[in-house]
């Protein structure tokens, strides 16, 4: 723990490890220190940015020339990767993703796999966590996950602002803006620009689809072209994060942001152990969310153990 | 009854070939001599792993692999060494290699030049084919873009300056190695193919006119497998499409420049290390399947030796195999006859359907844009992959013989093989030593003003959009050296990571012993916590990633979570990885020969790390005192290629993983 709080790289493996395991005693151990390291945790703290689009769109490889980027800006990086698991064997196959090579070898860069473990695609429990710990170590952290539908939400629920990657052609565009997935992202980029034509229109498209004063403050979200293959492009995408995240800060959307993110966690937790039937014995969602509210120094996890308890002794009155 | 005159009718014999180099210029040079003068009638050069992915032999990355799987050439003097005493203007010289073979043609032109010989009496091929580099062999370097320029720009180059280079050699060979079906080995071949030629003559720098002579000069590098019926079949059938591209697609008119013209190295991977003297009969049939149909006979025959699932080929052994092809070109009938499949209603079925069944697979790839496009967006590594699994699953089940294998395992005690270690070639451990003295020597000895002015005009060249060709010609004169010239290249180009192809659904597995080890990953899933979380990584140069691929997609399959970032990292990256990663096993997998530097230096890592108790398994051609070193040094398991049994090793792994967890 002390290590974490002193940023020191060595500690994150054993941190993460921890928060993955499921066994009662590492478990309340991990929620010792989760609480402990939120509350410790001083605002705002480092960015926290998803990165998402669909399977072909160059997310890796966008990413990757995004951290050689930051890494040349002295900034240290901590990526939660996220891929499916087999839905038969509840195995995975993980990693095969930053496609050149930039990450390894540097201790700069920590990269962390892992499976989305439900079967519609979400995040596993622990990925909030990972995000935590990740925060506390290095200068920025990214959750990466693949495709888009459930997942996407859900790493919209954990961080800042959320990147979506798109591919030059229009189709899966409209596809998007069908499944109403547009309306998540904070910035979007349009990969592969080094094909011309065909991006300038997809980027075109996107703006024209996505209307304006989609943020709190206003300000219409960016498009913004970019090619991981030749790095054009990639200081704007990096200095358009830096700019959205304070001019967020600057507006205080970025504090209502991770306030509603740490409510969406407690609620979405409670809501799996204890199931609706349980959140309704307490009032409901609503009234959960002003209990939250008014618990402001507590931790995410502390209040999730503290609110469980009185679920379980408002079902157990029920039975009684 | 038409019987021959063998005086009058003979047909000339393909060229024999031996695919050989090793530990140094000079010793390679030695065995070519020895070779030729026991009747080989052209040279196969094989470049250790440095060489073909553009490292001098002091490179970090280099250690442990200098002469390992060929020769090391860093700069001119190696390469005027290894041709020492052999007529370039008479000798036929095929070398294997490609992101470097730009570099390599350059010396050998130099060295041509040097002694009196015009570049334009030079004969032989580059490999040179970079698409299934990515998808199979892993010595790429640069991305696909500027791979594919490299290549039209040799082409180019030697179209006019070295009439008679074959300057790619577009490999099937490779494929059928990674898994491929006969259909896909011949539509992806042809695709790759395509894809070079539109490159060519996208440059615009090459008269209409001249290029039918351009596809004259594109020739197949082709693996002949133990189904020889289906072998011939493939040849004719892949002749037979490739009349039809060179025809319709780009409108060559003379029948001799759409020839398909293709040398063959006989399936290596599929040679075995139980009963290994079977190999020699397996070696006889897969020549035949390219050489018996005349129509579509091999130029150039390069035959495996018997023993190469054990390690490294002796001289002798590998005169066994020379022997086998003098034996089938100069006592047997074969040569004296016309095509003995014309006409033969089994085999023009096959073909027929081979035709059909490739030229949709083929125009699937051409509709997605084409080969390159199909290796980013990894569809032609993936159905590999996926035929490559039904394939060790088929093996594993019983339902594909292999003998002595799967069938038929009890054996007599071999004379052959009465001592593994003295079975196979020793490599001399002083050789990287000795090559890493020579170029230091030569460094010093360089003009450095010339060197620097040549790497200058190489730069200046690559940017402005020059033929490489001729600066590297001039770098090579200057005393460049392999390293130099790369990095160079790299500077400008970037590198490349292809994708791995293992990111494929999950294939179904059934099975009482499949349940019950996913059974037994999914409990001690609850003695760790967590899922049991397995790195499969492959450490140094050797880009064969066929077995770590299969590794990766049957641990996904029996409930592992698996982490597989690809070929070459270093044992530090590996290491780093393992730790970020919070992983309960390493899986390595090494086929270059040098396990033992590299899977030592990651046990030490891990120790320093303080993640000595992470469990390490290796497999690789390890011959057997090598896996008992690596075993006494703390690997917890070797694995050979005689542990086909995939679903055994899974078990294993876990056996190691709950050990390691047990003592922790």
């Amino acid at each position: 723990m002390r290590r974490l709080l002193g940023r020191d790289r060595s500690a994150v493996p054993e941190a993460l490890n921890l928060t993955d395991d499921r066994r009662s005693e590492q478990r309340a151990r991990a929620l010792a220190m989760l609480d402990e390291l939120e509350r410790e945790a001083a605002f705002p703290g480092p960015p926290r940015v998803g990165v998402t689009g669909a399977p072909g769109a160059g997310k890796s490889t966008l990413l990757d020339a995004i951290v050689r980027q930051l890494r040349q800006r002295g900034e240290t990086v901590g990526i939660a990767a996220i891929d499916p698991s087999s839905q038969v064997s509840g195995g995975a196959l993980l990693g095969d993703r930053v496609r050149v090579r930039s990450g390894s070898g540097d201790p700069g860069v920590f990269i962390r796999s892992m499976a989305a473990r439900d079967q519609l695609g979400g995040l596993a429990d622990s990925t909030r966590a990972v995000v935590d710990v990740m925060a506390a170590v290095f200068d920025r952290v990214f959750v990466e996950t693949v495709g888009v539908g459930q997942s996407e939400a859900d790493v919209a629920d954990l961080v800042d602002d959320l990147l979506f990657v798109a591919q030059p052609g229009a189709g899966d565009t409209l596809q998007f803006m069908k499944a109403g997935v547009l309306e998540l992202p904070d910035l979007f980029v349009v990969n592969k620009s080094d094909l011309g034509a065909v991006a300038q229109r997809t980027a075109s498209e996107l703006s024209a689809g996505l209307g304006f004063g989609q943020h709190g403050d206003g300000e219409p979200r960016e498009v913004l072209l970019a090619s991981a293959r030749d790095g054009q492009g990639i200081t704007s995408v990096v200095d358009s994060l830096d700019a959205l995240h304070s001019r967020q800060l600057t507006s205080g959307a970025l504090g209502e942001r991770r306030r509603r993110n740490r409510e969406t966690f407690v609620l979405a937790t409670l809501e799996r152990r204890y199931g609706s039937f349980g959140i309704e014995s307490v009032g409901g969602a609503d009234a959960l969310r002003q209990r939250i509210q008014r618990r402001e120094a507590a931790s995410a996890y502390g209040l999730v153990d503290e609110l469980g308890q009185v679920i379980e002794a408002e079902l157990a009155a029920a039975q009684k | 009854m038409n019987q021959s005159n063998p005086e009058t009718n003979r047909d000339r014999p393909w060229v024999f070939r031996t695919y050989s180099g090793h530990s140094s210029a000079r010793a390679s040079n030695e065995l070519y001599r020895t070779n030729l003068a026991k009747g080989q009638t052209g040279l196969s050069v094989a470049f250790d792993l440095p060489t073909q992915t553009g490292y001098d032999s002091d490179h970090p990355l280099a250690r442990g692999e200098v002469g390992k799987v060929g020769v090391p050439i860093s700069h001119i003097e190696d390469m005027a060494t290894l041709f020492e005493e052999i007529p370039l203007d008479r000798m036929n010289t095929s070398m294997t290699i490609n992101a470097t073979a730009g570099w390599l043609l350059g010396l050998y032109v130099a060295v041509a030049e040097r002694s009196g010989v015009s570049p334009d009496a030079l004969k032989g091929t580059t490999q040179n084919d970079v698409i299934k580099e990515y998808l199979s062999r892993g010595t790429y370097v640069f991305p696909p873009e500027p791979s594919m320029r490299l290549i039209s720009d040799m082409v180019a180059y030697t179209v006019e300056a070295i009439p008679n280079w074959n300057p790619t050699n577009i490999c099937s060979y490779h494929l059928q190695e990674a898994g491929a079906t006969p259909v896909q080995e011949i539509a992806y071949a042809i695709a790759n193919a395509i894809a070079v030629l539109d490159a060519v003559r996208a440059r615009g720098d090459i008269e209409e006119d001249s290029f039918p002579r351009v596809v004259g000069r594109i020739s197949f590098f082709l693996n002949a497998g133990i189904r020889f019926v289906d072998e011939v079949s493939k040849v004719r059938a892949m002749a037979e499409l490739w009349d039809e591209v060179t025809r319709e697609r780009y409108g060559v008119e003379d029948p001799v420049l759409r020839r398909f013209r293709y040398g063959v190295q006989v399936n290596s991977l599929g040679l075995t290390e139980a009963q290994p003297e079977n190999n020699v009969i397996r070696i006889v049939l897969e020549a035949l399947g390219v050489t018996l149909s005349k129509r579509a006979r091999c130029r150039a025959l390069q035959l495996p030796a018997w023993n190469e699932a054990l390690g490294l080929p002796r001289p002798w052994d590998q005169q066994w195999s020379l022997r086998i092809q003098q034996v089938l070109a100069y006592e047997t009938d074969l040569l004296e006859h016309e095509d003995l499949f014309d006409g033969s209603h089994v085999i023009e079925a096959r073909t027929t359907e081979l035709v059909k069944e490739a030229r949709s697979e083929l125009d699937k790839v051409l509709d997605m844009g084409g080969a390159v496009m199909a290796v980013e967006n990894a569809y032609m590594k993936q159905s590999m992959v996926e035929s490559q699994t039904s394939r060790t699953r088929a093996i594993e089940s019983g339902d594909l013989t292999v003998v002595g294998v799967n069938a038929y395992t009890e054996s007599e005690d071999s004379p052959l093989t009465a001592d593994r270690d003295l079975s196979i070639l020793q490599v001399d451990e002083s050789a990287e030593r000795d090559q890493i003295q020579r170029l230091e020597t030569f460094r010093k000895q360089r003009n450095a003003k010339e060197v620097e002015a040549a790497l200058q005009g190489l730069r200046d060249g690559l940017s402005n959009g020059s033929n490489v060709m001729p600066g590297s010609i001039r770098a090579a004169k200057a005393g460049v050296t392999t390293g130099e010239w790369t990095d160079t290249l790299r500077s400008i180009f970037g590198e490349y990571r292809a994708p791995t192809g293992v990111s494929t659904r999950s294939t179904s597995l059934s099975g009482e012993e499949t349940t019950r080890i996913r059974d037994r990953v999914h409990s001690i899933a609850e003695e760790l916590g967590r899922p049991l979380k397995l790195l499969v990584g492959k450490p140094g140069l050797d880009g064969h990633s066929n077995g770590a691929e299969q590794i990766a997609v049957m641990a996904r399959d029996v409930g592992m979570e698996v982490v597989y970032e690809g070929i070459r990292l270093t044992p530090g990256e590996i290491v780093q990885s393992a730790l970020d990663e919070g992983v309960h096993a390493i899986g390595l997998s090494v086929l270059s020969g040098s396990h033992e530097l590299l899977a030592l230096d990651v046990l030490e890592r891990l120790q320093n790390s303080g993640a000595g108790r992470v469990p390490v398994v290796v497999g690789g051609i390890i011959p057997d005192a090598d896996a008992q070193r690596l075993r006494d040094a703390g690997v917890q398991r070797v694995y050979t290629p005689k542990d086909f049994d995939l679903t055994r090793i899974m078990g294993e792994i876990v056996d190691v993983v709950a050990e390691a967890h047990a003592g922790a």
